[in-house]
């Protein structure tokens, strides 16, 4: 009884917020899920709609959009976390070993993440406008100054890897972030196992190869998961750069279509749930497996 | 998760060890990241310049000169423009972080010195919250704010209390988390012994916790703050013309055909002010906050 006394205030002040994320996170997910396996494709009707099990998701893979709107995930994925995780780790190996006024280049790399995507998306739409030749404005006439000309494409307008274009905003402003963990991780290695290394005629590479870089794995690991799950979701910076193009669609903007411009809320949990889940493959098991981490330390 | 790696860096960096190539590798390491600083600032540039322009200056040819003519013509436009969206935004990011820092610290305070059976669990659970892509709750949350509006007689689909309610629910993992890994590095001790001197929980929390809980609530007000003023996916699904923010009002203006360049980006710049004036002076606290668990886009 008193043991129960001495831990049921804590969970009463807790309460209000265990309720509230059971609710909003747990309930309104597993109502997204329902609303999904139903044929609710009108918004207007009262009607709670009928339980057709899986067959929207199923259904959503004949859309020729879906399997567009999939693929860009697909390309802007692999090219934004290549590319932020590549750029933050080399702008980190830089500076770990400190250099002049690394204060004021953090300050620079970092300050994208204060800003939203939709206010440098403004300036990213102009930067890579498709026109080419004499109405060039952005990075194109930038190429045509400087004699590139033959770089000059139609950016995330062009139908094969406009994706890849689309990245390119996406990497600018989170690699700072990425080189600010792989800073942390590169200061967490101490300098004792570095000389030790260097003691027993490692090469300064050799020092890399064999004691940096397998200490860096956890936070290499934080790094992919926060982008991983940036990227699946994207949806803001897509929305301020080119709206809603088809060109440039992808599975939340397609949701958002979904919902507001086709009334389809059944059609809009369907893309809700692939996205959940999509997150929620890697997210899981990483939670798990921090949580194990935590207990054991 | 990552601010065991952040605590564990040093502010400075690790004196250079003697026997480094010296200084041809520091010069190169320092060149290089000078441009990256310049390759990072060009977007920035280019919205200062073409802010700045008059509209006979909105030629291609001239899209990367300085402004022949300066004025603030633009910005006067933008800020008629964006004005009533700013407003919005102060009223809903101030009362919204300070609710969100008050819920975190309750329940950081429990999960770390006022444990009950089960809390390690229930950390996980709320953590995943974090995770998840708001696109996942976004339908039934449209569904059930009306549901509850109607039922309670109060408005909350499409005003801003409906968009500060959704963002301090979402929030709650974040600043469970920043407040909990804080308060681990009190002295268990110190609450022991104010638990013998007889004070309770609520007691203890508010004449030896809070006291000293300064920098805590400093991160989790700025994080919030600058999450809910460039939060762009909850604003367009919860809020109504009236009570757009921002972020909305700024997609608008810029993706209309008819605003000038110029327009679009001192509107862009205008939106970007607040959260920069804070990265500038208080980047210390927003750092922290990026490293405690920015695991959340």
């Amino acid at each position: 009884m008193t043991r129960v006394r001495r831990w049921l205030p804590g969970l009463l002040l807790v309460s209000p917020s265990i309720i509230l994320i059971a609710v909003f996170v747990y309930g309104l997910l597993g109502w997204n899920f329902k609303l999904a396996m139903t044929d609710k494709h009108d918004e207007i009707a009262e009607i709670p709609g009928n339980f057709v099990g899986l067959e929207n998701f199923t259904g959503i893979w004949s859309e020729e959009r879906w399997g567009l709107s999939v693929r860009h995930a697909i390309v802007f994925t692999l090219v934004f976390v290549g590319g932020a995780l590549v750029l933050g780790w080399f702008l980190a190996f830089l500076m770990e070993k400190g250099i002049r006024a690394e204060s004021g280049f953090r300050a620079v790399y970092l300050f994208p993440m204060a800003v939203s995507f939709i206010a440098t998306g403004v300036v990213w739409r102009w930067l890579m406008n498709s026109a080419t030749g004499e109405q060039a404005v952005g990075l194109n006439r930038l190429f045509h100054y400087v004699g590139l000309d033959f770089l000059q494409w139609q950016w995330f307008r062009d139908p094969g890897w406009g994706m890849a274009a689309m990245a390119i905003p996406a990497i600018w402003q989170m690699s700072g972030y990425i080189m600010a963990l792989f800073l942390a991780g590169f200061r967490g290695v101490p300098e004792e196992l570095r000389e030790a290394a260097r003691v027993d005629g490692c090469s300064e590479w050799g020092v890399y190869r064999h004691v940096v870089l397998p200490m860096l794995r956890p936070v290499t690991l934080s790094a992919l998961i926060i982008l991983g799950h940036i990227s699946l979701k994207v949806f803001d910076l897509v929305v301020a750069v080119s709206g809603k193009q088809i060109i440039t669609d992808v599975p939340a903007t397609f949701m958002w279509t979904a919902v507001y411009d086709s009334h389809d809320p059944a059609k809009g949990a369907t893309i809700a749930s692939y996205i959940v889940l999509s997150v929620a493959v890697f997210v899981v098991p990483y939670l798990i497996w921090d949580a194990r981490k935590g207990k054991r330390s | 998760m990552t601010a065991h790696v952040a605590e564990k860096a040093p502010r400075t960096a690790p004196a250079a060890p003697a026997r480094d190539k010296g200084r041809a590798g520091k010069w190169v390491r320092l060149v290089l990241l000078l441009l990256f600083v310049l390759v990072f600032l060009i977007p920035v540039y280019v919205l200062l310049v073409t802010s700045f322009k008059p509209l006979t200056e909105a030629d291609p040819t001239q899209a990367w000169n300085l402004p022949k003519v300066w004025t603030t013509e633009a910005w006067s436009v933008a800020w008629e423009k964006l004005e009533p969206g700013i407003v919005n935004s102060f009223l809903l990011a101030v009362p919204g972080s300070l609710i969100s820092a008050a819920l975190g610290a309750l329940n950081g305070y429990v999960l770390s010195k006022w444990r009950f059976p089960g809390a390690d669990v229930l950390f996980t659970l709320f953590l995943f919250g974090m995770f998840i892509p708001y696109q996942g709750v976004m339908i039934p949350l449209v569904q059930l704010m009306v549901n509850v509006g109607d039922t309670l007689g109060v408005q909350l689909y499409g005003g801003i209390p409906g968009l500060v309610l959704a963002h301090v629910v979402y929030g709650i993992p974040i600043c469970t988390l920043i407040f909990r890994n804080y308060y681990v590095t009190i002295p268990d001790e110190l609450i022991e012994a104010s638990r013998v001197d007889g004070a309770g929980m609520l007691r203890t929390l508010w004449s030896i916790v809070l006291p000293v809980s300064g920098p805590a609530f400093a991160v989790v007000i700025i994080w919030q703050f600058t999450s809910m003023w460039n939060d762009f996916l909850f604003a367009v699904f919860l809020t109504g013309p009236s009570s757009w923010p921002t972020t909305v009002m700024l997609n608008n203006i810029a993706g209309a055909v008819t605003t000038p360049y110029s327009q679009q980006m001192a509107a862009a710049i205008l939106a970007s002010i607040p959260t920069m004036i804070i990265y500038v002076l208080l980047g210390r606290f927003f750092m922290r906050g990026l490293m405690a668990g920015a695991l959340k886009g």
